[in-house]
């Protein structure tokens, strides 16, 4: 038994050692990279870890920030909060990184952030959310909910579309957004009985809940999608899905096989960017809508050298597990990629990587960014504004742009303020 | 050769003990970060994490190694644990949360109008602490007063659970289910009064857990070695023939199985306030089948084998999740596998199989110079008696 006790101890020193990390060259400065490269999440994440080495290599080869090569410090969440928690701890207190880029779950989020409000860290972070949240230590490059949700509708009501059917997935995204909708809907004249998907009462009488819900991992749309035909006869409907995952798969093709087309009652989704579609069926989606901050067929500048510079990295790099076939870019990862350089501009500004003048700095409202999806400004309340853009699904699962909202700010904590006006409104 | 093995362990514990109830906790406390010697808040709140772990793998392998039953859903009491704890430290938030509201935040943005009447008692620190052990013995005992009774096992019983704590999973998800949804319970700030983010707090937990562990270590050990353990490993080998001698298995059974749930309860509590979070996830059947993995690697039936398999492959883990990000899952996968073809006892296995390694080699040395020996000696000497 004694035996074992020096092949513990190793292990153990191993961990430690590799825990404790080599000492920091003078000219690099270490930043974290914590996404999920494995578990259910990794194939939506990893795409997120390549465009953010993609962005350091490209700052490293114009001198790095403020003189310093970046170092980046790669962790595997693996699609285990926890352990989300863990390597946030690891990066913040053992490799003392002033900046982190990662996470793509809101639960993955929640769980890091009561780490970087203890360690006084800051990370950037990239995907579409429900807008519900403000930490002094997160910048939110991602969409907010009146960034995506709201304009869609906008312009869906403009398009003369009277009804709308919500369908989501069960979690706090899809929720909470479908939420927002059912006050935005009713505020803009549309009538409770044209908002499909069904409602849910508190015992207070007040909605708690508006569309209809399933849960991760379904597949049996057969019954939902002949309510959505029912609810759609009258010729002036839509779908507003936020339905996330492989779920979208069967929910496409019952929709195509239940004979609804875009024409007659366009389905707009809010998860769905050009890195799902890649593995998607996109014949079943031909024509139906998406919106984003960016699509990879924007034919700015910007983007034409962002897409030309990405595609001869990923033809020359050699980092393991970086796949090279069938890249495509969408906008979680361009935001990933619009994070770093702000956090460079604002670090060049402050002079300095210490986090408080940093974010000081970015709270100023002065920073912003050329990128590949238009002008990107950080605003005082962390989130950002940004083009948002209205796109139609294309046989080859690009989008054709429709529509183009011209920089929207960011907006924290709509719900209130949304059940605010109903209320004075009498309703 | 019992003897001497009892004797290894012992010393083997008295020195682990040493160690994580002394010598580290000690070490972080009492040395400046700066000092070689230093042992930091983060390595304490890791090992916290690994020693949770430990107690649920000591539970499994009551269970599994010394009872027979192969429970596939020994998390969902980890979890329950955690969600009963979990619910006192969201009420203890106060107004601290997004919203400044007296209600844990996601209640806030889901609209209800006040707290439910099952999260009303969880105000009160003792309530929690005993839901703790009540509420994943209560789901245990009901679950398996009927699997017993109706003489379900083997793999039905091992599938059985595994469906459980998948449908509590599923159930958990839900977001009318009034427990958070997916996002689970997260952002505690105190318990009872104490900064949860302050390392003096980190470091009580973190020493609770090394109590619980050799608490829970010790409590098994010595029901093992009583009449009862007897009848347990009398039912794992062969039930029929305890059933015949007059002894009510089902009950035995019962019995293992509620205190078994209490610990992965106990586990679980301790576990939330160190890592943060918990959610459904928790509750998903591939975490259950992993502490099989630790029990497994560790060497079942052994009771401290478990405590070095839950220790050593989350430390790996921990390591290859940041040295090799891209490779990690091999690495572990190909440590289990060789620990299945060459280590079938495990890890505590280790030193005997090595012992085993050298008497061969020793008797291949001495049969070499004696090239002419008879056939008939040169089958190897019977196995010592290893009982």
């Amino acid at each position: 038994m004694i035996k074992k006790l020096p092949k513990l101890l190793g292990v153990g020193a191993l961990a430690l050692s590799a825990l404790v990390g080599s000492a920091r060259a003078e000219d690099t400065v270490k930043v974290g990279v914590l996404h999920s490269l494995s578990g259910t999440m990794a194939i939506s994440e990893t795409s997120l870890r390549d465009v953010l080495l993609f962005a350091f290599d490209q700052i490293n080869a114009q001198g790095g920030v403020l003189g310093h090569k970046i170092e980046p410090v790669v962790v595997d969440g693996a699609s285990n909060w926890p352990l989300f928690a863990e390597k946030a701890k690891e990066l913040l207190e053992q490799d003392k990184v002033p900046v982190v880029f990662g996470c793509w779950t809101s639960v993955s989020r929640k769980s890091v952030l009561p780490v970087f409000e203890k360690d006084n860290g800051l990370l950037f972070y990239p995907v579409q959310f429900e807008g519900e949240e403000l930490s002094k230590d997160i910048f939110y490059t991602a969409e907010a909910v009146n960034q995506q949700a709201i304009p869609a509708v906008d312009y869906l009501l403009a398009q003369g579309v009277k009804k709308f059917y919500l369908i989501g997935t069960d979690y706090v995204y899809p929720q909470t957004t479908n939420l927002i909708l059912y006050k935005y809907l009713l505020l803009h004249g549309v009538p409770i009985q044209n908002i499909g998907g069904g409602l849910r009462k508190g015992s207070d009488g007040k909605v708690m809940s508006a569309g209809k819900y399933v849960p991760f991992g379904y597949t049996d749309f057969q019954q939902i999608v002949a309510d959505i035909k029912q609810f759609a006869a009258s010729g002036d409907a839509c779908v507003i899905n936020t339905i996330n995952g492989d779920s979208n798969v069967p929910f496409f093709k019952q929709i195509v096989a239940a004979g609804l087309s875009p024409s007659d009652c366009p389905v707009v989704s809010f998860s769905l960017a050009e890195d799902e579609l890649r593995s998607m069926p996109t014949r079943n989606l031909v024509g139906e809508l998406g919106c984003w901050t960016y699509f990879q067929s924007l034919k700015t500048p910007e983007n034409k050298a962002f897409l030309k510079s990405w595609n001869a990295w990923l033809a020359t790099e050699n980092y393991p597990g970086v796949v090279k076939e069938h890249r495509v870019v969408d906008s979680p990862m361009v935001l990933s990629y619009d994070g770093v350089y702000l956090w460079k501009a604002a670090v060049e500004k402050a002079g300095s990587f210490d986090v408080d003048k940093v974010r000081k700095v970015l709270e100023s409202g002065t920073i912003s960014f050329d990128g590949p999806g238009g002008k990107i400004t950080v605003q005082g309340d962390h989130y950002t504004t940004k083009n948002v853009y209205i796109g139609e699904t294309k046989a080859d699962g690009q989008f054709r742009i429709l529509k183009t909202f011209d920089q929207v700010a960011g907006a924290p904590f709509i719900l209130k303020g949304l059940g605010v006006q109903l209320a004075a409104k009498g309703m | 050769m019992r003897s001497e093995r009892s004797r290894f362990e012992l010393w083997f514990l008295a020195l682990f003990a040493l160690v994580i109830l002394v010598i580290l906790p000690g070490l972080n406390a009492f040395t400046s970060a700066a000092s070689a010697l230093h042992v930091s808040d983060f390595t304490i709140n890791l090992y916290g994490k690994y020693l949770c772990y430990a107690v649920l793998a000591i539970s499994v392998d009551l269970l599994w190694g010394y009872t027979g039953l192969l429970s596939l859903g020994q998390c969902l009491f980890f979890a329950l644990g955690g969600y009963a704890f979990g619910m006192y430290l969201m009420l203890m938030i106060g107004k601290l949360g997004q919203y400044h509201s007296n209600l844990p935040d996601f209640m806030v943005f889901l609209g209800y109008p006040r707290l439910p009447a099952h999260w009303v008692p969880f105000r009160h620190f003792w309530f929690a602490a005993l839901a703790v052990m009540w509420v994943p013995g209560l789901v245990a005992y009901i679950f398996g007063f009927l699997a017993f009774r109706s003489r379900i096992r083997g793999v039905y019983f091992s599938i059985l659970t595994q469906a459980l704590t998948y449908a509590a999973c599923l159930m958990f998800f839900r977001n009318d289910f009034t427990f958070g949804g997916n996002n689970g319970l997260t952002d505690f700030k105190f318990v009872l009064g104490y900064d949860l983010r302050s390392a003096a707090t980190q470091r009580v937990l973190y020493l609770l857990t090394g109590v619980l562990l050799f608490a829970t270590y010790g409590f098994c050990r010595w029901l093992t070695s009583s009449k009862f353990g007897k009848v347990q490993r009398a039912i794992r080998d062969s039930e029929n023939r305890v059933l015949f001698s007059g002894y009510s298995t089902p009950n035995f059974k019962l019995f293992v199985f509620v205190v078994c749930a209490v610990i992965a309860g106990l586990a679980g509590a301790l576990y939330v306030p160190q890592v943060g979070i918990i959610n459904p996830s928790e509750m998903a059947t591939d975490k259950s089948l992993e502490v099989i993995v630790w029990v497994a690697v560790g060497g079942r039936g052994t009771l401290i084998g478990p405590i070095i398999g839950a220790i050593v492959v989350n430390a790996i883990k921990s390591w290859a999740t940041r040295a090799f990000p891209d490779l990690w899952l091999f690495i572990l996968g190909g440590m289990f596998i060789l620990v299945v073809l060459f280590l079938p006892g495990g890890i505590v296995s280790l030193p005997e199989r090595l012992g085993e390694l050298a008497r061969k080699f020793r008797r291949a040395r001495a049969a070499v110079p004696e090239p002419v020996a008879d056939s008939a000696e040169a089958k190897p000497a019977p196995e010592p008696d290893r009982t």
